[in-house]
């Protein structure tokens, strides 16, 4: 984990000024923040590992608790809110067995929900590991958690 | 010797030297602007939102927060207009919503004719004003606590809410704080700050416990003298 660490400031010349991209990329290297690496960020780049929670605590993107390997993130933006995303949010909660915010105990899934995504008119949105899935409707997204490797029952007259 | 700037407060003509903030100019001139989080020790932060003031400035009228706003030529400052009364009284008693007991907070509370907030008081305590966290990392110079989260959820954290590895236990935070939330206690040699344990060193010579041993740690490491120089207290050195 250390060397890893160490590439990805290197990366960036150890500079503390570029301290949000390299935490973006430890968060992509270990899919969230460890603790650990932190501590390893907060040595070889001279922040205070108080700043470095401060930062990790701050911005949405970032998490210190591991995620699953798959991310949903499901927009409820207002005009994705309007054509029913609540209810397909419901529906991935069912399935998944989760909250949103949450991950699933085996970190196969986090789901997310997001508060519009710039792209209204092709609402409701559905991001799938970094995919924008749009016109979604509670079978699509059925269809996409199975492709996931979730057992989903597919209602076919939805 | 910084240029002057000539403005007025309340009327009076001031001059005061650029790069001031109004805040400091007023107390030069003996105005009071009611302040919780402004220090002069510290850099200025913005967050307590007490000491709003309008200015006008070239025709234009508005509302700052006098801490962090640098005098210039020819600003004209109002204390106590009724618009900014106004803001001031609210902005009272959304942090009596987090604190509704601290005398601090109640006596500003009082000179601005508040008696109680219409918010659900929730007891937080703390209001954020964040000047242990900066007295942490700019006076003592170890960042041992900072902020955590944002909103609603925003409070003073320890890093991972857990043991903070940075801190000394020198009890600045403590001191600092205008309402007392972070409590700290002393007791059998053993300096207790929030729930956090610091061993205290006992005086070589007369054995009183008298600093805490990271702290004495910390001299050693930033001047360079042995440890042992820092094992007498005071009274004994
Ligand atoms: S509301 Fe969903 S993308 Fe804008
Ligand atoms: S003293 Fe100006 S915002 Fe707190």
């Amino acid at each position: 984990m250390e060397a890893k660490i160490q590439t990805i400031i290197d990366k960036y010349g150890a500079d503390k000024g570029f301290l949000v991209p390299i935490l973006q990329d430890v968060q992509k290297e270990f899919k969230y923040l460890p603790r650990e690496a932190l501590t390893h960020v907060s040595v070889y780049l001279g922040v205070p590992i108080s700043r470095l929670f401060e930062v990790a605590t701050f911005y949405k993107a970032f998490s210190l608790t591991p995620r699953g390997k798959h991310e949903l993130s499901l927009c409820l933006g207002t005009a994705c809110h309007v054509r029913g995303a609540p209810l397909i949010g419901d529906n991935i909660e069912r399935t998944l067995g989760i909250k949103a915010g949450e991950t699933s105990s085996d970190l196969e899934f986090t789901f997310e929900t997001v508060n519009c995504l710039g792209a209204c008119a092709l609402g409701p949105i559905l991001v799938v590991d970094g995919e924008y899935h749009g016109n979604i409707s509670i079978t699509k997204s059925n269809k996409i958690l199975k492709k996931l490797g979730k057992k989903v029952q597919i209602d076919e007259e939805n | 010797m910084a240029e002057m700037v000539t403005l007025t407060i309340d009327g009076r003509t001031i001059s005061a030297p650029a790069g001031t903030t109004i805040l400091e100019a007023a107390k030069d001139a003996n105005i009071y602007i009611p302040n919780l989080c402004n220090n002069e020790e510290l850099t200025p932060y913005g967050s307590c939102r007490l000491c709003m003031v309008e200015i006008t400035h070239k025709g234009r009228t508005r509302i700052v927060a006098a801490c962090i706003y640098e005098v210039v030529d020819g600003l004209e400052v109002n204390v106590n207009t009724e618009r900014v009364l106004n803001v001031r009284k609210l902005v009272i008693e959304l942090l009596l919503a987090r604190n509704n007991e601290h005398p601090a907070l109640r006596k500003i509370a009082d000179e601005l004719g508040v008696k109680e907030t219409r918010f659900p008081v929730e007891k937080k305590g703390c209001i954020l004003c964040g000047q242990c966290v900066r007295t942490c990392r700019e006076v003592v110079g170890v960042s041992a606590i900072g902020f955590s989260g944002r909103g609603i959820t925003r409070r003073i954290a320890a890093p991972f809410m857990d043991f903070p590895p940075d801190c000394i236990a020198c009890g600045s935070c403590v001191y600092v704080c205008p309402v007392n939330f972070i409590p700290m206690r002393e007791e059998n040699g053993v300096r207790t700050i929030i729930r956090f344990d610091f061993p205290m060193q006992q005086c070589k010579k007369c054995g009183k416990y008298f600093a805490p041993k990271k702290q004495l740690e910390y001299f050693s490491k930033t001047t360079g003298l042995p440890l042992d120089h820092f094992e007498n207290c005071i009274d004994c050195r």
